[in-house]
């Protein structure tokens, strides 16, 4: 009887407990707010941002968001999610504002005012990268012959298959090319994000197209590995900030996105962009326009 | 080299542990949290369901059986995609902006667990004999100490279902991904960090993580089988 007793004893004390520190938790946020100094009272604080995996995988996010959330007076909430998808919930509204880079399928965007405010933000590059072995022989070569030397060879290649700005640019190189990339028996879609798909290449020695950023940072982990084409016009890649359109939905945390598109932009936050990753990688991850 | 790996794994999770690191705590706590929060509404709901559903016969009850029986199976990702779905901005439940929050991985969780405990709290039920229900019915037992009593001959039972609610809630990560995004400082719980850490490479850290999962799993199972087992020997 008394075991019994004390075992609900302790059972409703942790149901107390978590829920105690629920509101302890919400209790100690909204003053944060209201002791900011220059900012006055939000109605919202709020903020979504659906981005790519790459920003967050590079671990950029990691450093800009808590500038972000010191400067002003929302918390943001991260998706990092394929820029598909991304922009897919800026066409929902369900997200506030958008980080992606899938240039071509953003301009859909802003030509439908689904999102406003449209700002480049910064880019870096696309790379092919490989066994070092190179079976297909494609170092050196533009994209175009080494995606045509992949396939000819019938080289394992491996791709995104997520819809993501990476896996949309992998289409449009293919496209370029002339080749339907599933008629290579090796081609594999992997469905899962850049980091992930990179553990596969390296797995099956095959052939992927990946920004720099993340092989950068997972170089170590993917033994004799390394970039085989670079430095292609096609090969950039752009990254844009936006808001989404408030008419999307009721609840869009208006002043929330247009805050976060102009720190995106702004000088501090810039410097900040292209000092990351110098000091691990010995080089930039990513790059400002001039 | 992938033995190595999991020496590194292990010496960094004993280091992370010592270390007293602030976000593993904090993303620990918060996995204990949003699990036990999820369990115990399970647990409220479930186990006076799971009596009523072995022990009252009434029309339907057969059809509501099987559907719990099924919903054991309840992939967490489809949980995770309904929940998403209601929880969507323009969703019904939308107002409340409930979506990648803590709350949103409690609601996904006590979806895949509640019907493990109220199935196996009703077949516990059901087990029970109509004789020594009449039996206790004829000593003069009040409706609730008929309950009491018959709570007290399936406990064995009814923490073998906590048991196992506990287990898929805690091992669950499609879902809380799902609803909950991920968020660090927010939604970021165990699991979700695993497969965060592996997308970046980061295998250390993610073997790590799985040990503080794992230790907390098997702390949390054993000290229920404890209460399980130490009871019966009281008898």
């Amino acid at each position: 009887m008394k075991n019994k007793f004390l075992s609900i004893m302790f059972i409703l004390s942790l149901a107390l407990m978590t829920a105690c520190s629920n509101s302890d938790t919400e209790k100690a946020e909204a003053p944060e707010g209201a002791n900011e100094p220059e900012t006055t009272k939000v109605d919202r604080t709020d903020l979504i941002l659906a981005t790519t995996t790459s920003t967050q995988d590079s671990g950029l996010l990691d450093e800009l968001i808590p500038m972000f959330e010191e400067e002003n007076p929302y918390k943001v909430k991260t998706i990092a999610v394929g820029t598909g998808q991304a922009l897919e919930m800026g066409v929902k509204g369900e997200a506030d504002t958008l980080l992606t880079h899938a240039p071509a399928s953003e301009k859909e965007l802003v030509d439908n005012e689904d999102v406003l405010n449209y700002q480049q933000v910064m880019y870096n590059d696309f790379v092919v990268v490989g066994p070092t072995a190179d079976p297909a022989g494609v170092k050196g070569l533009s994209t175009t012959e080494a995606f045509a030397k992949i396939f000819e060879s019938q080289s394992v290649f491996v791709s995104r298959g997520d819809d993501s700005g990476t896996h949309k640019k992998e289409l449009q190189l293919w496209e370029e090319a002339s080749l339907t990339p599933s008629e290579n028996e090796a081609y594999l879609e992997t469905g899962q994000g850049m980091g992930n798909s990179l553990q596969v290449a390296a797995e099956k020695q095959g052939y992927i197209l990946t920004d720099r950023a993340t092989y950068l940072a997972q170089k170590d982990t993917l033994g004799e590995f390394e970039v085989l084409v670079e430095g292609d016009d096609n090969l950039l890649n752009i990254y844009h900030v936006m808001e989404v359109n408030p008419e999307k939905s009721d609840m869009i945390n208006v002043e929330g996105a247009k805050a976060f598109v102009e720190f995106m932009i702004d000088e501090d936050t810039q410097s900040t962009i292209a000092e990351f990753g110098v000091e691990e990688y010995g080089e930039p991850l990513f790059f400002l326009f001039e | 080299m992938r033995m190595d790996l999991l020496i590194e794994g292990l010496k960094k999770a004993i280091e992370l542990i010592l270390a007293g690191d602030p976000i593993i705590a904090e993303i620990t706590l918060r996995t204990l949290k949003v699990s036990l929060t999820a369990i115990i509404i399970s647990m409220i709901v479930g186990i006076p369901a799971g009596m009523v559903l072995g022990l009252v016969q009434f029309p339907g009850r057969r059809l509501i059986l099987a559907l719990v029986n099924i919903g054991m199976g309840l992939p967490p990702v489809v949980a995770g995609l309904w929940i998403t779905l209601l929880l969507w901005r323009s969703g019904p439940l939308g107002e409340y902006s409930l979506l990648y929050s803590e709350t949103a991985i409690v609601l996904a969780q006590t979806l895949v667990s509640l019907p493990i405990i109220t199935a196996l709290t009703a077949t516990a039920f059901q087990q029970i004999s109509e004789k020594m229900i009449l039996q206790v019915k004829a000593l003069g037992a009040t409706r609730l100490q008929l309950v009491w009593i018959l709570m007290k001959e399936c406990k064995l039972a009814i923490l073998a279902a906590i048991i196992a609610g506990f287990g898929r809630v805690i091992a669950e990560v499609g879902a809380a991904m799902m609803v909950g995004g991920n968020i660090s400082g927010q939604t970021r719980i165990l699991t979700t960090s695993i497969v965060m850490e592996v997308s970046k490479g980061n295998f250390d850290i993610a073997l790590a993580l799985s040990f503080i999962l794992m230790t907390l799993a098997f702390l949390i199972t054993f000290c229920l089988t404890y209460l399980q087992q130490r009871k019966r020997s009281n008898e």
